[in-house]
């Protein structure tokens, strides 16, 4: 892998594995396929190729905060909005 | 204007998680169960670093009331942007019984020390659900409150706050200092980035006895007694639609 695009890879790992931990079906069950997923591309060593694989990492990570943020939001809402309409 | 706004953060039971209650009715069960801020605090937080980030105040200080594990919370409020915090220390046995009552006495005797311009609250603890440490606070300080705050302006020496009422919506402007509380759609709390955590870890905590701000912690509440909500009863399934008239009729429902 070329240097600089290491650290922003690793980054990167650390970053999904974070936000990993809450995910809904479990953080292992998430641990194992980020793991896959970086692991199936680790001998790449196009630097265009890794930016648009990183990119697509950042793209993940607004995912999962949007699920999280949608999750507790509908939860809060269901929980104390919605009674006062039955 | 000291521009330095307080906001209370609580550590409650990840809203996710299943509550179970005690074999001995005392409780809930905490062991080993996941903590997090409560979703209303957050958007307290997120609503002072807003400011911040506007240059309308100057200082945010993240404030918790509890054992050591609160230190966690107010580490995650350091990470969404607040300047410092402050652990005011109680020890378990005394968080057990801690209410808002003595948590409104503790901020605002801490917002008088800090001279604080704004203080921020969750409208409510989703495991105590009292939505009362707000306007008590605001009472003990004889400061106005914007409570259920949906959407805040602050404009020089006073605050318009939309609020979310039962009839719908309602504006009011109040004049600073005041306590306001916040409401689910005042914003979106943002995600700690890992650099930002890694930042946070470097911001200071004091740390604070109840004592020290005069604040007696007795409660003259006792909890009795706790129990599980009743077990939704299993649905009928009927077999015609002259039955699921009958059934109607039967419940009173027509």
């Amino acid at each position: 892998m070329a240097n600089p695009l290491r650290s922003e890879v690793i980054a990167l790992y650390k970053h999904l594995l974070y936000l990993g931990r809450n995910y809904p079906k479990g953080a292992t069950y998430f641990k194992e396929r980020l793991k896959h997923a970086f692991m199936k591309n680790k001998d790449e060593t196009d630097p265009e190729k890794i930016r648009t694989l990183v990119k697509r990492g950042d793209f993940v990570i607004k995912e999962l905060e949007a699920l999280y943020f949608l999750r507790k939001y509908r939860t809060m809402k269901h929980r104390y909005y919605d009674e006062h309409k039955k | 204007m000291s521009g330095r706004v307080l906001v209370g953060v609580k550590r409650v039971i990840d809203y996710a998680v299943k509550i179970r209650v005690k074999p001995d009715h005392s409780g809930v069960v905490t062991e080993g169960v996941k903590h997090s801020m409560n979703p209303f605090c957050e958007i307290a937080v997120e609503e002072a670093v807003k400011m911040k980030e506007k240059k309308l105040i100057k200082e945010v200080v993240a404030v918790s009331c509890g054992p050591q594990q609160v230190q966690e919370t107010i580490r995650t409020a350091l990470a969404m942007g607040a300047d410092r915090g402050i652990h005011v220390e109680v020890s378990a046995k005394e968080y057990e019984s801690l209410g808002p009552l003595q948590v409104s006495k503790i901020l605002a005797a801490l917002a008088k020390k800090e001279e604080a311009q704004l203080i921020i609250l969750g409208k409510q603890a989703i495991d105590g659900d009292c939505n009362q440490t707000g306007q008590m606070t605001a009472a003990l300080l004889d400061w106005p409150q914007g409570t259920f705050a949906s959407e805040v302006t602050l404009e020089g020496g006073h605050v318009k706050v939309v609020r979310e009422i039962d009839g719908g919506l309602e504006t009011i402007k109040i004049n600073t200092p005041a306590v306001l509380t916040a409401d689910l759609r005042l914003n979106t709390p943002r995600y700690a980035t890992l650099p930002n955590i890694m930042k946070a870890k470097k911001k200071k905590i004091a740390n604070v006895k109840p004592a020290d701000l005069g604040v007696e912690l007795a409660s003259k509440l006792q909890v009795l007694r706790v129990d599980a909500p009743p077990q939704r009863e299993a649905g009928v399934k009927v077999e015609s639609v002259a039955d699921l008239v009958a059934k109607l009729k039967e419940a009173g429902t027509i």
